[in-house]
């Protein structure tokens, strides 16, 4: 059975080692292949940016408290809004998953680094150019009508609005350009988790034993491929109308508008359940642990993950119900998105069934994924309302739709990941978070998140539409953007709050040990934080919870799993 | 670390897994596909839909020769690979050397055809929707041909000087596959347009 | 169908009356309107019961299942089960079943909206949606406007319904009164109809609801649903050509001689500009700026001073008129009832 890799203590390195030169530090980090090195500054630099795109979102409610408020200008708000959206997406969700994948899934396959560690490294950087070269319009770029330098034409773009002479100046291009040289990164890192995944696993961990979190990023990554090359060649699209003079979305020409819109939704959609499928699993590695149990089916899990990554690529249209294509198209993707409710259903009856008749631990991180399974089923809720064409014909564009997709983005996927923080802080650092301050962060930080996005769903019910510098006084609207307003206040201190505990936590917090929360997968059996070459001895597994069985030598897992033909779907599915 | 067997402590089998860079360049292939796809099917969308200037069937002709001339160059690509697994460096050379020759015809051909197109026909890319797609999609396929002849002239290399060795033929096994895919994508572009289109 | 409403519809339609928000898409007006708030009605019931449901579970297990020891080292752990076949199934069919139906009423309502028999004595209105403003064409009456929409009410027994036929001349916009209908995107290259039937007299509000640019928060929709009279009345004044007070002579000059000619029009003057809204009978609205400020002199003369006042990136420049030329400009478009 496994090998019994040797417990190394902890040792500050300070004390035994004569202190490096920062210079040499920071040479260290600049030119890294490491993948635990790399994982951790795509997370660096997502929580700078969700710093950033939060400041941002501060400034828009303050506008927004009141009716007919001068806080901002237009011209400044439109920027804000667009910048917002596309720093989150781009520049704090897919770096920090991406991040997180890096780190671990070389770890729970018991491999030493990802396949390709050069091609690693470049991803993260020129993904770091990108998010410089998108602020940098702040301070190189002309917008609409002359005024104000960052793109002000909506994280989506949509033409022609983003033709030449709708946004003179060079606005539209930093947004294009940046997400162009971010998209390469996230196909480096996507190939790069697929290789490592199908050729880098240790002996004994066949696909069907595979971490549910390695599934899923299996997953998500094969859906980059498909997702990110549309919006690519739209970009390409876009600055060939621009600059070179083509007619792609030219409606003067005979061009189409809604041409825009399908290339940019058929990546769009997949794109956000690239974003919400490793929120899927960090929910699977962290649910069975604190409830200890194991994860309820976990074939169904696959099933349903691999399910939900396919019907994800033909739903795109319901971003369009309001566009005219017509009953017959409104009615294929209505079904097509509801039909994907199914095994999205699925998963959270799964949880729900490992946490019955379980042992349910309250950690700070536990407490963050309760959070979690109680505004996903929200969010899947008002996903099938939008899903009801007729309805969306009134809620599209609205609110509504905001307080939704926030729903989904915020509620689900934030904080899963904040519980993952709390989770694996202690395995990437060698020190717990403080229990404590992480109380305060989750109960101030579900405060603020409810009455924010539980409230924002009624203007978009009243008629409010989306991406409006003020509204009218007459509208009935304002009580409600008030205390919208208020929560996203109490969640920044929250979010303050988080980042000095981790802080605080980096130098003073509780030493970790290499498995502080009696956990069942591979990352648990080094160090913390783990040695550069992570295994002393790469080692060999024979069920899913490789650590469960040497814990529980009399009951070890290998004695109830099925060898599935699992593992010959995942190679096709995979390569 | 391709397909080394890794032998476990307790288990007959030997722990056998796909080579990372077969698996990579795959990976690659799926992701260019996707943006070929977004091009074409721009393509297909606008068929009849110019407001103006030339039409496919004024102006395009069958690109016989060059289609022909690409697609032997898989052949020839693959004859490379499997030169050299059976160690037969020079025959490698040479057949690495056809491919890049055929490769070179078929970007000389486009680069005619194009020529003819502008300055005969007076077609560019902001004529019109068909000039708009058909420069994109058949730019964009160039693009991927002179990225696969540089790094095929770059194995040439290797190989004239002797430095191809029989443990690297996997890596040009990978390679071969983007100019597999390449020529692949001809197919598909050379249909819509040349086929469909006109 | 107009006249077969469920009867959520006239019973909404009523109580509407009473509503206090003037775009709450629960106080439907009209026909379409009222089939999304029934159709809403069921999948808010759906989901309702769905949350309760699991909800309810999840609140259970958290409270039934927590560990209660002191989590001391000889814990054991509770049974591991791995999985149940009947269980698993029985959570897919289930859901399955919630969804076709779902589906099969929701399939009923799209067609019924999109593929209504349209009666003869239908009124046809073509928008065209601008940055940032509305233009109104009734090409079988002759009139064309800007901002504010006339309509006849529609009397259920005797359906009366405006058909709006609608394009860009720019970006993507899209037209959306909540109390009256779903929203409609208003696209360059790209014609869209939909169709109203407002069932109670009355004003009913709305906006560009598709991100166009700077000013889109202000291209505010007004539709006024008038009784059969008054709306014969609307149409053959709007007919008539511009007003011509001699009173307010020197304005009128000031406007024809000024780049006014080249983007407005004032039927009956040599006013033909289509760039920007219409002007023959703009004294007769109730706000300018598409909706935004209230019209009269004060404000219409801050606009025309410099449109930035009120909608900073508006399309139309400041005309740079003196005091006195402003005062007259002012003067003559306001005579223009």
């Amino acid at each position: 059975m496994g090998t019994q890799t040797p417990v190394i203590d902890v040792h500050d390195q300070k004390t035994q080692v004569p202190r490096r030169l920062w210079l040499e530090v920071l040479h260290g980090w600049v030119t890294t292949v490491d993948h635990k090195k790399i994982g951790l500054m795509y997370i660096g630099y997502a929580l700078i940016f969700l710093v950033i795109a939060g400041f941002e979102a501060l400034l828009m409610r303050i506008q927004l408290a009141i009716p007919n408020n001068h806080f901002v200008s237009p011209q400044v708000f439109n920027g804000l809004f667009t910048m917002h959206g596309t720093t989150m997406v781009f520049f704090v969700g897919m770096p920090i998953l991406f991040g997180f994948g890096n780190y671990l899934i070389p770890l729970m396959i018991g491999a030493r680094d990802m396949a390709f560690p050069r091609l690693n490294a470049f991803s993260f950087w020129i993904s770091a150019f990108g998010g410089f070269l998108l602020y940098f319009s702040y301070v190189g770029g002309s917008g609409l009508y002359g005024a104000g330098s960052a793109p002000d034409v909506g994280w989506f773009a949509y033409a022609p609005l983003t033709a030449r002479v709708f946004s003179p100046g060079h606005s539209t291009d930093y947004w294009t350009l940046a997400l162009l040289l971010t998209g390469i990164g996230t196909i480096g890192t996507a190939l790069n988790i697929v290789a490592t995944i199908i050729s880098m696993r240790c002996p004994g961990m066949k696909m069907s034993r595979l971490p549910l979190l390695v599934w899923l990023y299996l997953v998500t990554a094969c859906l980059t491929f498909v997702a990110i090359g549309p919006l690519t060649a739209a970009q390409i699209m876009l600055l060939l109308d621009r600059y070179v003079g083509s007619h792609f979305f030219d409606t003067q020409a005979g061009g189409s508008a809604v041409l825009w819109m399908h290339f940019f939704w058929i990546f769009g959609h997949p794109e956000v359940y690239i974003l919400v499928l490793p929120a899927f699993a960090f929910a699977n590695e962290i649910i069975p642990v604190f409830s200890r149990k194991a994860i309820f089916g976990y074939p169904a899990m696959v099933a349903a993950s691999v399910g939900i990554g396919f019907i994800s690529l033909g739903v795109w249209a319901h971003h369009m119900f309001t566009v005219g294509l017509g009953p017959g198209e409104n009615t294929f993707f209505t079904l097509a998105t509801m039909i994907i409710a199914v095994p999205t259903g699925i998963k959270i009856f799964n949880w729900l069934a490992t946490l019955w008749g379980g042992k349910i631990h309250f950690t700070v991180a536990m407490m963050f994924a309760i959070g979690f399974l109680f505004q996903f089923l929200i969010a899947g809720l008002t996903g099938i309302m939008l899903s009801v064409a007729p309805f969306d014909w009134q809620l599209g564009n609205s609110y509504f739709v905001v307080a939704h997709f926030h729903y989904v983005l915020v509620g689900a996927i934030l904080f899963m990941l904040f519980s993952a923080f709390y989770y694996w802080f202690p395995k990437m650092t060698g020190r717990m978070l403080s229990e404590k301050m992480g109380k305060w962060h989750f109960w101030l930080f579900l405060i603020g998140f409810h009455l924010t996005f539980d409230f924002m769903h009624i203007p978009g019910l009243l008629g409010m539409p989306r991406r409006i510098y003020t509204y009218e006084a007459d509208r009935g609207w304002m009580i409600w953007n008030l205390i919208i307003s208020s929560g996203a206040a109490v969640q920044a201190v929250a979010t303050l709050l988080f980042v000095y505990n981790m802080v605080w936590s980096y130098f003073k917090g509780p030493i970790a040990g290499p498995d502080p929360w009696d956990a069942w997968t591979l990352e648990w059996s080094v160090p913390s934080p783990p040695p550069s070459y992570n295994f002393a001895e790469i080692p060999t597994v024979a069920s899913r919870r490789p650590l469960w069985d040497l814990k529980h030598p009399e009951d070890p897992d290998s004695d109830y799993e099925i060898d599935e033909p699992a593992a010959q779907t995942a190679e096709e599915e995979g390569a | 670390m391709s397909d080394v067997a890794l032998e476990p402590t307790n288990s007959n089998e030997v722990w056998k897994l796909p080579s990372r860079g077969i698996v990579g360049m795959t990976c690659l292939i799926l992701a260019e596909s996707a943006i070929f796809v977004i091009f074409v099917v721009a393509y297909i969308f606008y068929i009849g839909k110019s407001l103006t200037g030339p039409t496919p069937k004024d102006v395009l002709e069958l690109p016989i020769l060059t289609t022909i001339c690409l697609l032997s160059s898989s052949l020839t690509v693959h004859a490379a690979v499997s030169t050299l697994r059976k160690g037969k460096n020079q025959l490698c050379s040479l057949w690495l050397a056809a491919t890049v020759l055929l490769g070179g015809i078929f970007l000389a051909g486009t680069a005619h055809e194009w020529y003819d197109l502008i300055y005969k026909h007076g077609l560019t890319i902001r004529t019109n929707l068909f000039g708009t797609t058909f420069y994109s999609l058949v730019g964009l396929h160039a693009t991927h041909v002179i990225v696969g002849l540089i790094l095929l002239s770059l194995a040439l290399l290797f190989s004239v000087r002797g430095e191809m060795k029989e443990e690297y033929s996997e890596k040009l096994e990978v390679l071969s596959l983007y100019w597999h895919f390449v020529d692949g994508v001809w197919v598909v572009v050379f249909l819509v347009v040349y086929v469909l289109g006109r | 169908m107009f006249a077969n409403c469920e009867w959520w519809g006239p019973a909404a339609v009523t109580l509407a009356a009473f509503a206090a928000d003037p775009t709450d898409i629960f106080a439907p007006a009209g026909t379409p309107a009222s089939s999304i708030f029934s159709l809403s009605m069921l999948v808010l019931g759906i989901t309702t019961a769905i949350f309760v449901v699991v909800a309810g579970i999840l609140c259970y297990v958290l409270i039934r299942y927590r560990s209660r020891s002191s989590g001391d080292e000889g814990e054991q752990e509770p049974p591991q089960i791995y999985g149940s076949n009947q269980i698993e199934l029985s959570w897919t069919v289930i859901p399955i079943l919630i969804v076709v139906m779902l589906f099969l009423a929701t399939t009923r309502v799209i067609y019924t909206t999109e593929h209504a028999r349209r009666p003869a004595n239908s009124l046809d209105v073509t928008v065209i949606g601008h940055q940032f403003w509305w233009e109104y064409h009734y090409p079988k009456l002759g009139i064309v406007t800007a901002n504010e929409l006339h309509v006849p009410v529609s009397d259920p027994q005797h359906p009366l319904p405006t058909y709006l036929t609608m394009s860009s001349a720019d970006t993507d916009h899209s037209y959306w009164v909540p109390r009256l209908a779903g929203k409609m995107d208003v696209i360059p290259n790209k014609v869209n109809t939909m169709w109203i039937d407002p069932q109670m007299k009355g004003l009913y509000l709305g906006q560009c609801a598709q991100y166009c640019g700077v000013q889109h928060a202000k291209m505010l929709i007004r539709v006024y649903a008038d009784t059969p009279q008054e709306f014969a009345a609307w149409v053959a004044h709007q007919q008539q050509p511009a007003v011509d007070d001699p009173s307010v002579a020197v304005g009128r000059d000031v406007f024809m001689h000024n780049a006014c000619i080249s983007c407005h029009t004032i039927r009956g003057t040599v006013a033909t500009g289509r760039f920007g809204p219409d002007l023959t009978h703009v004294g007769s609205r109730d706000t300018i700026a598409s909706g935004s400020v209230p019209n009269d002199p004060a404000n219409l003369r801050e606009f025309i001073d410099n449109p930035a006042n009120f909608k900073p990136g508006a399309l139309m420049p400041p005309m740079h008129l003196d005091s006195h030329d402003l005062d007259a400009v002012t003067a003559y478009l306001t005579t223009l009832k």
